[in-house]
């Protein structure tokens, strides 16, 4: 059972605001308001009685974690279901296979495991519409599904929803080339929409190490942060539009492709990072950028974690509208890509450096921009904020120094198990975290940091041998507590899901969370409680 | 012992060819241009047995427009000494590189002349033969391993054919042109770049060195490779017995 330590601050003004005692069996209870099926489906937490929960969640929701027990007011299926949606969507995209089944009930980390007994692929709006519908009438709980790479357990299902998989709507619609807007389906993978706009000219506004299997409707949904966000900022600001099936099977056309449009409350941002709480996106319009031929790669070492911020500092200075990307990642994670994915070879072999940065710069004249970088690292070297470095001198370098930043999360799967936290820290704070959680580790497990400095977004890894609540218990919720001390979100980029369902209190306070709009939205029928209701945001508000 | 390199600059290895509209040739404008992949193996080799000690100095050498000035930058960043550039204008064909290289060798004097088998622009295969027959030098042609004797003055070579490995012994000079599997090319230090900024650089035009460039070639059209047709999933084994006898006529 988790024990609620946050901030006495915290604790008060949720009394205020709720003038309820925390409850000894589940602090959330007060969230707990029975409503009827139609209206709002709540969790009822019960921590005394397992029932559902397999052996994969209790290892994950042990000790540290609040255990989620299914509501019994949803249905169960039954051979009705299976023959309505056959006649539906056809035989081909129903299935109750169980291989199939088994790897779209299991997240990429195999760290949360779901029980569905069916898959439903819907090809456009009007099927997801009516299996939406079809499901609310049911009261037959969904989970909305897209390449499934999520890391915080948000796009499996926790018990038995239907898992509604839209990587069959994966067309893309238009593409404007004057003013670069792309509107497509919600399935479309990253990867194939870069290549599709590379071809045109053109770039996806953001770029991650899933890109090969995430959609971009996942992606919009989670507000996915990545690798460009640095440059060309966050899906608020570049997704122009979106279409969404809500629980109730109604469908929001807000599909617009104007960069400006002032007329009432622009809905589609309530969308993007709702992780599928609020209904599921089906199509998406997204401004990108043109692509610009200069793309320079540094991979620079730094003594000291100090040096990186001056670094950051400088480069924002230095390199200005050139600067594309800035990473970093510390000496434990270079180790761990180095020794477990094969073919990578350290770019500084020299000896080891304590912090390694990689700078992208991305512009539209190649002896300019590349002038431009060299001087900028030159003088950074004089002034020792560098102690090593190497500049890509083709794609393939740039490639490999990439491969060492992205394969960071696959080298951390591979060395065993990992308790994975992405956190928004100010940035002069960020490391002094990594630092406490190794001295608290000791021994126990390695303490890996990395992420995306320029953006204030740290990814802490734990890694060990294997998973164990001793670990747990000295990571949690000491990492929430210490990051909400600092008033920094205990999700930067990769949401709520499962795994933080409960913990958005550490990052937003309690008026915010039960502010009016946020549970009427839900009542006023935009939210009929069918989709998601076990996860991330749907959870805390409910 | 000196050791002369060529670099050749070409589209980047990475990019998605295109062809231009006219069909002239492939499009190179706001094109990542890079050093040819086997050229900087070639250029490794060198700087290998440079560090080995069983060579004094790497030159680096490369043809074409002032913009291949960039490839022999890198070039020196990785390591190279010092660095040539023959300016020429159009296009070099195989046999204008090997003909302005003779001359560069008449100059230098040097021990080992090791070249890229091929560059990826034009696949050409030749240029390395061609210096060979013209410098009456024996050649190491796909190099795979190379050791060099300074006592003896000769070069063991494994190259890389289809039946396997085969071992070469060849006197020095010689010219070796590198295969893949040769090693594994250097990444360019920021120390390094900076020093190669004050690395002499010679520059040459083919009149002074008395090579008339000219080519007795003419490309009549460049086309890409026909697209490979999407396949198609069949629903039962009539329907694919069907297809192979009437679409395939295979059975």
């Amino acid at each position: 059972m988790e024990k609620w330590r946050a901030t006495s601050n915290l604790r008060r003004s949720l009394k205020s605001i709720l003038n309820r005692q925390l409850s000894s069996v589940s602090e959330f209870r007060y969230l707990n308001e029975k409503r009827s099926c139609q209206s709002s489906f709540n969790l009822i937490r019960d921590c005394k009685s397992l029932g559902q929960v397999n052996a994969i969640q209790h290892r994950c929701f042990s000790s540290a974690s609040t255990l989620v027990q299914r509501n019994p007011s949803f249905s169960t299926l039954n051979s009705d279901d299976i023959s309505y949606f056959k006649g539906l969507l056809g035989e081909k995209s129903v299935i109750q296979d169980e291989d199939r089944l088994e790897t779209v009930n299991t997240d990429w980390m195999h760290k949360y495991k779901g029980s569905s007994k069916l898959l439903l692929l819907p090809r456009s709006t009007e099927e997801v519409a009516q299996i939406l519908r079809y499901c609310n009438s049911r009261c037959l709980a969904v989970v909305p599904q897209g390449g499934n790479t999520g890391l915080v357990g948000g796009s499996v299902p926790v018990f038995d929803e239907v898992i509604v998989n839209i990587s069959s709507m994966n067309n893309i619609i238009s593409f404007d080339k004057v003013s670069g807007i792309l509107v497509c389906e919600a399935g479309c993978i990253l990867e194939n929409l870069i290549s599709f706009l590379d071809n045109q000219g053109f770039i996806m506004p953001l770029d991650l190490g899933a890109k090969g299997s995430c959609q971009i409707g996942g992606n919009v949904s989670t507000n996915a942060g990545g690798l460009r966000l640095v440059r060309y900022g966050s899906l608020h600001g570049n997704v122009l539009g979106l279409e969404a099936v809500l629980a109730n099977g109604d469908v929001l056309d807000m599909l617009g492709t104007l960069r400006k449009d002032n007329t009432g409350y622009d809905l589609k941002h309530l969308f993007i990072g709702s992780e599928g709480s609020l209904g599921i996106v089906t199509k998406v319009s997204i401004l990108t950028p043109p692509k610009l031929s200069s793309v320079n790669i540094a991979f620079l070492a730094c003594n000291d974690y100090s040096s990186c911020q001056k670094l950051l500092m400088e480069a924002k200075r230095k390199l200005g509208e050139i600067l594309s990307a800035f990473e970093f990642l510390d000496t434990e994670a270079m180790n761990l890509v180095l020794h477990q994915l094969d073919g990578v070879r350290n770019p500084l072999p020299a000896s080891m450096h304590n912090f390694y940065i990689l700078i992208e710069t991305t512009g539209s004249d190649e002896s300019y921009n590349r002038e431009k970088l060299e001087a900028f690292l030159l003088s950074s070297m004089e002034g020792g904020l560098i102690s090593d470095g190497v500049l890509a001198q083709d794609i393939n370098q740039a490639s490999s120094f990439w491969r060492i930043r992205e394969g960071v999360p696959e080298a951390l799967m591979k060395a065993g198990a990992v308790y994975k936290y992405d956190l928004s820290l100010p940035v002069e704070k960020m490391y002094d975290l990594v630092d406490d959680m190794r001295i608290r580790l000791g021994d126990l497990a390695k303490v890996v940091g990395y992420g995306h400095l320029g953006d204030g977004n740290l990814h802490l890894n734990v890694s060990a041998p294997e998973y164990d609540d001793k670990i747990l218990e000295q990571i949690e919720p000491y990492v929430y507590e210490w990051t909400s001390k600092h008033r920094g979100s205990i999700s930067a980029e990769h949401g709520l899901g499962l795994m933080k369902a409960n913990k958005i209190y550490y990052s937003k306070s309690a008026e915010t969370v039960s502010f009016p709009l946020n549970k009427k939205m839900q009542r006023i029928s935009l939210f009929a409680g069918c989709v998601s209701p076990s996860h991330g945001c749907t959870s805390c508000l409910n | 012992m000196k050791i002369m390199v060529a670099v050749k600059r070409v589209v980047d290895y990475a990019v998605k060819i295109r062809i231009k509209p006219d069909k002239s040739g492939v499009e190179t404008q706001n094109v990542k241009m890079s050093m040819n992949p086997f050229c900087e193996i070639a250029l490794e080799e060198a700087l290998k047995i440079k560090e080995s000690g069983l060579a004094k100095e790497v030159v680096a050498v490369t043809m074409g427009p002032s913009n291949c000035v960039d490839t022999l930058r890198t070039g020196l960043a990785m390591g190279a000494d010092r660095g040539i550039h023959v300016e020429a204008a159009r296009d070099l064909v195989p046999l204008s590189v090997a003909k302005v290289l003779k001359k560069l060798v008449e100059v230098e004097n040097p021990g080992l002349l090791i070249l890229g088998k091929q560059a990826i622009d034009d696949d050409c295969n030749q240029t390395g033969q061609m210096i060979a027959a013209l410098l009456g030098w024996p050649q190491g042609t796909f190099a795979s391993k190379v050791v060099l004797d300074k006592e003896k003055q000769v070069a063991t070579v494994d190259r890389e054919v289809d039946g396997g490995l085969e071992t070469l012994c060849l006197d020095l000079p010689a010219v070796i042109t590198t295969d893949l599997r040769l090693n594994q090319p250097r990444y360019a230090t920021l120390p390094n770049i900076m020093k190669a900024k004050s690395k002499p650089i010679k520059r040459y035009t083919p009149e002074e060195l008395n090579v008339e460039i000219k080519s007795d070639l003419e490309v009549v059209q460049v086309t890409e490779p026909p697209k490979r047709k999407a396949g198609v999933i069949l629903s039962s084994v009539d329907e694919l017995i069907d297809k192979l006898k009437n679409e395939a006529h295979v059975i």
